[in-house]
């Protein structure tokens, strides 16, 4: 599927979640976040940029490593990404859904 | 229903087991909930205490007698030991699926937003006191105030 979002064409699932993070830039991400009613601050950005990294490195994300991670722990992610903070934050990044029950 | 499309807003959850195949499959449903954007609130009683019992929650056993899934014939599944090898291997292996330990389970809901509740009736009849239970325990309540806690409506409330 595709998506008009930031002026650009996004390639998506049926969800909403990217499929090529190489399409995504902060501007796209912004306008992820607005769709979720979150306003990006600098803390935000560094979990969005930690969940992208791990996601490179082809390493599963789970509630547990993120609180683990040492950039957030788990109180302050819920905090940060109110309703699925998981789901939330991996859509806002560009990453796909997670696939954990933990 | 119609009016939220049967949409799910709040999981009750009652534990009243403590083998840890009872326990973790209440943690992983509550913490799940969370996950989705699902507010969760546990009622632990009876033998489900133990799972918030500080001196027990690290020495939580699954079962290998009465348990069909074990694959093991119930005399065999009784023999001293037996219990702790079943649990020492199940262990094993949750970790390498990022399961974590009880107490670290327990802090992570707690992270999550769950409300934990011990059982008034349970508590009274094991003696058990505030002070013995998991520190951030929510409180001792009556099955009357669990229910009042689960009260609006998308609330789906669940036994094990």
């Amino acid at each position: 599927m595709e998506k008009a979002l930031a002026g650009t064409i996004l390639h998506v699932n049926e969800e909403g979640f990217m499929t090529d993070l190489s399409q995504w830039n902060e501007e796209i991400g912004k306008a992820l976040a607005a769709e979720s009613n979150i306003i990006l601050t600098p803390r935000h950005w560094e979990v969005i940029h930690y969940l992208q990294d791990q996601y490179r490195k082809e390493i599963p994300l789970s509630i547990r490593k993120i609180g683990k991670s040492g950039v957030v722990d788990i109180k302050e992610f819920y905090a940060l990404f109110p309703n699925a903070p998981l789901k939330t934050s991996a859509k806002i990044a560009g990453i796909p859904k997670p696939a954990s029950c933990i | 229903m119609s009016d939220q499309n049967g949409e799910i807003k709040k999981m009750m959850i009652i534990l009243s087991k403590a083998t840890l195949e009872n326990v973790y499959a209440a943690f992983v449903l509550a913490n799940g909930a969370r996950m989705e954007g699902i507010e969760a609130e546990m009622f632990f009683t009876f033998f489900g205490l133990e799972a918030i019992h500080k001196k027990k929650l690290e020495h939580l056993h699954i079962a290998t007698v009465g348990n069909p899934a074990m694959h093991m014939p119930t005399l065999l599944g009784g023999l001293p030991g037996m219990e702790s090898l079943a649990t020492t291997m199940m262990k094993k292996e949750m970790e390498k699926i990022d399961m974590p330990e009880v107490h670290e389970f327990l802090d992570i809901l707690k992270a999550s937003g769950v409300k934990l509740w011990a059982c008034k009736l349970a508590m009274d009849m094991f003696h058990y006191k505030k002070e013995d239970m998991y520190d951030d325990v929510d409180g001792v309540i009556t099955v009357g105030d669990f229910y009042k806690q689960g009260s609006g409506t998308g609330t789906h409330m669940l036994f094990i």
